[in-house]
């Protein structure tokens, strides 16, 4: 009975898709290849291990993200100035999964950097056909496979080898459109060798229509690259997020990682991380705020394959109202990756009696000779240091915002960048007002 | 300053303070001194208002106010300041950044507007060199990595800083070696007025050849059930408690 239901709910994405897919541009077979997958695997349920706390087969079932017709609600440059982060960066507009080159701000980018639409440089670009859906598998993840399927545009961003870009390059995100839609934008970095970059993706929303924005960005982090890579995501009420980035990175390289997820009403991050080369460093940082009846989910998978490697995990989470929160953190230390070290916290506040956390590490060690740690804790505010605070004349209200400033702001402290940190503190003060 | 009239409090249901009576008029200083588990951590804990405590009987009347009746918060901006015995260490929270909430709160709960940063920092300044506390230290998170002395020195400070007309210090001299005990009670000292009243928690007299009480007072089994001059910090020194107890007990049959 189970299994009819969520055949039909896989059939209907299909056959919305499949009417789609033939107005579609690019590579029609590989298109068609990947929508099989998507049929083989389905859509994920509840019995699925790693969509089991956040159902996205209950999404669908409200039969929302369906619509045909695809009707942008316009998007201003004053939207887009709006969505500012860094002032000074370089910014590439993607409306409802489309770039939009006239509300793109790139005229400011030093030379070996290149930004450009995916579309056009699938077609045109070497780097980008030999990288272009060969880090995230299709056959993985129906949703990764669904992207392949459908995606119109994104952005491809790559820098040559020893370049510096000393402005960030912010990818604005932006659904915005007059019916309930799916959008599917596709993004490509390639970092060559000894380069270093930072990159910016924003998610934002506009209006009161129900959108789900099914993105996959692919990276590759050559030899010595430093890759500094954020995801903020502050979209409105009625946005859904499924959001899965896959990285490679080589030797030498240093691939830092910022989730930032502030709004949205459902956020699914999927983070997969593998070490194919030795002496590779990643760092992934991660912060959710949530509140209302907000859903947000963050699992990681960093793969250490190869031996000297070292990853440093930190995702904090303030969990408020009927909101739930998931973490899931898998760190594989293949048989061969001796000398790995790998570490993982993850700790959350809970606010409210309503609200939800499930948290799960998951270390799966093969090795022997590695450093591996992994810490979790899920909690209530310190009622002690509470105490401290009222008892030298500070309110409730003040005491509780300090204690939860200061619980976030170890992980806004880990931004290197000065502009970013004081946007992400400026909106955790609101967040927090 | 503050009167207390028969005070009984619990904590999970089980009654630690008794019955309690205490006057401390304003300018005096008032030792309470007593042996383990007698209910003189609890008494400060109570008079601040910690939630954990419930008051079961009596009243509190702090400056003319129910000092039952106010929050914690409301206590502190009423001129009250517990000096803790085992200050928090609250990582990511400044230290200077609390004080200057914690004053602007305290003068917004009085009717005046928000400190003026200059002065505020001139303030700092001053009050840190009452107790020789490191700037650093006061630039950093609250007592994180402090040492012993250090917190209880950053507790005489801050005390310094909100001016209260009450303090109470609640075993301040407990983990710290005699030249940091010197420090500490120099800086009460120096926090003495014939306006500002202390009730000094302690163990030891020790902390009494510092900071000179006008009254000891000897609480036991949740009463006071003793109150002398100075003096009679050095007779339960010399004698200890058990002279006290029997004598309790002996009255109570």
């Amino acid at each position: 009975m189970n299994v009819m239901t969520e055949n039909k709910l896989t059939e209907r994405i299909l056959s919305g898709s499949e009417a789609k897919l033939v107005s579609l541009a690019g590579n029609a077979s590989a298109r068609k290849n990947a929508l099989d997958e998507f049929r083989r695997m389905g859509v994920p349920t509840k019995r699925h291990e790693d969509y089991k706390y956040i159902n996205p087969e209950g999404l669908f079932r409200l039969g929302e993200f369906m619509a045909k017709a695809n009707v942008v609600r316009p998007v201003t440059s004053h939207d887009v100035e709006e969505m500012t982060i860094a002032p000074g960066a370089a910014k590439v507009v993607i409306v409802n999964g489309i770039f939009i080159p006239e509300l793109s701000k790139l005229d400011r980018l030093p030379a070996g950097v290149t930004v450009k639409s995916i579309a056009d440089a699938v077609v045109s670009d070497a780097i980008a056909k030999k990288y272009h859906s060969t880090i995230a598998n299709d056959s993985s993840d129906a949703f990764i496979a669904w992207n392949t399927a459908m995606n119109e545009s994104g952005v491809f961003i790559h820098i040559a080898k020893g370049a510096t870009c000393n402005i960030p390059v912010h990818v604005v995100h932006i659904a915005s459109n007059e019916a309930a839609s799916t959008f599917h934008p596709r993004n490509l970095i390639v970092a060559e060798v000894d380069s270093s970059l930072n990159v910016i993706e924003s998610f934002d929303s506009i209006g009161p229509v129900k959108t789900l924005t099914n993105v996959v960005t692919e990276v590759m982090v050559h030899k010595g690259a430093k890759l500094n890579h954020y995801r903020i995501q502050t979209e409105g009420d009625a946005a859904h997020q499924m959001n899965t980035t896959c990285v490679v990175a080589e030797s030498g390289s240093n691939y830092c990682t910022y989730t930032f997820s502030f709004g949205g009403a459902w956020v699914r991050n999927n983070l997969n991380i593998s070490f194919t080369q030795e002496h590779t460093e990643s760092h992934l940082y991660g912060l959710y705020v949530t509140n209302g009846n907000r859903v947000v989910d963050n699992h990681t998978i960093v793969d250490h394959a190869i031996p000297n490697c070292m990853s440093n995990e930190l995702y904090k989470g303030v969990v408020d109202g009927k909101s739930t929160a998931v973490f899931n953190g898998k760190i594989f230390v293949r048989r061969d990756a001796q000398k790995t070290n790998a570490y993982q916290t993850n700790r959350n506040i809970l606010l409210s009696d309503d609200a939800t956390v499930n948290t799960k590490p998951q270390l799966e060690i093969y090795a022997d000779d590695v450093k591996c740690s992994h810490g979790t804790s899920t909690g209530r505010l310190d009622e002690d240091a509470m105490f401290y605070l009222r008892a030298r004349g500070v309110g409730e209200a003040s005491a509780r915002k300090m204690l939860v400033r200061a619980f976030a702001e170890e992980v806004v402290n880990n931004v290197p960048d000065e502009a970013i940190k004081a946007y992400l503190d400026n909106r955790l003060n609101h967040l927090m007002s | 300053m503050i009167s207390i009239k028969n005070l009984h409090a619990s904590v999970e249901g089980k009654e630690i303070l008794k019955g309690l009576n205490l006057e401390v008029k304003p300018g005096e200083v008032h030792a309470i001194m007593g042996p383990n588990g007698s209910g003189k951590s609890t008494l400060a804990s109570v008079l601040a208002g910690r939630e954990d405590y419930e008051v079961t009987e009596g009243e509190v009347t702090f400056n003319g106010k129910n000092l039952i009746e106010l929050s914690a918060e409301d206590r502190a901006r009423e001129g009250l300041f517990l000096a803790f015995q085992y200050p928090i260490e609250i990582p990511g929270v400044s230290n200077i950044n609390f004080l200057k909430t914690a004053i602007n709160e305290i003068r917004e709960y009085k009717g005046l507007d928000p400190i003026d940063p200059k002065q505020f920092l001139a303030l700092v300044k001053e009050k840190q060199k009452l107790v020789e506390l490191d700037g650093k230290l006061a630039n950093r998170s609250v007592n994180e990595g402090f040492s012993g002395g250090e917190k209880k020195r950053n507790e005489i400070f801050q005390m310094a800083m909100l001016e209260p007309t009450l303090g109470i210090l609640d075993e301040t001299d407990s983990g710290l070696d005699i030249d940091a005990l010197r420090i500490v009670a120099n800086g009460v000292n120096k926090l003495r007025s014939p306006e500002r009243s202390f009730i000094v928690v302690t163990h030891y007299q020790r902390l009494l050849d510092y900071i000179v009480p006008d009254y000891v007072h000897v609480l036991y089994n949740g009463r006071i059930v003793k109150t002398g001059p100075k003096e009679l910090a050095l007779e339960l020194e010399e004698k200890g408690y058990d002279w006290i107890k029997s004598d309790a007990q002996n009255a109570a049959v």
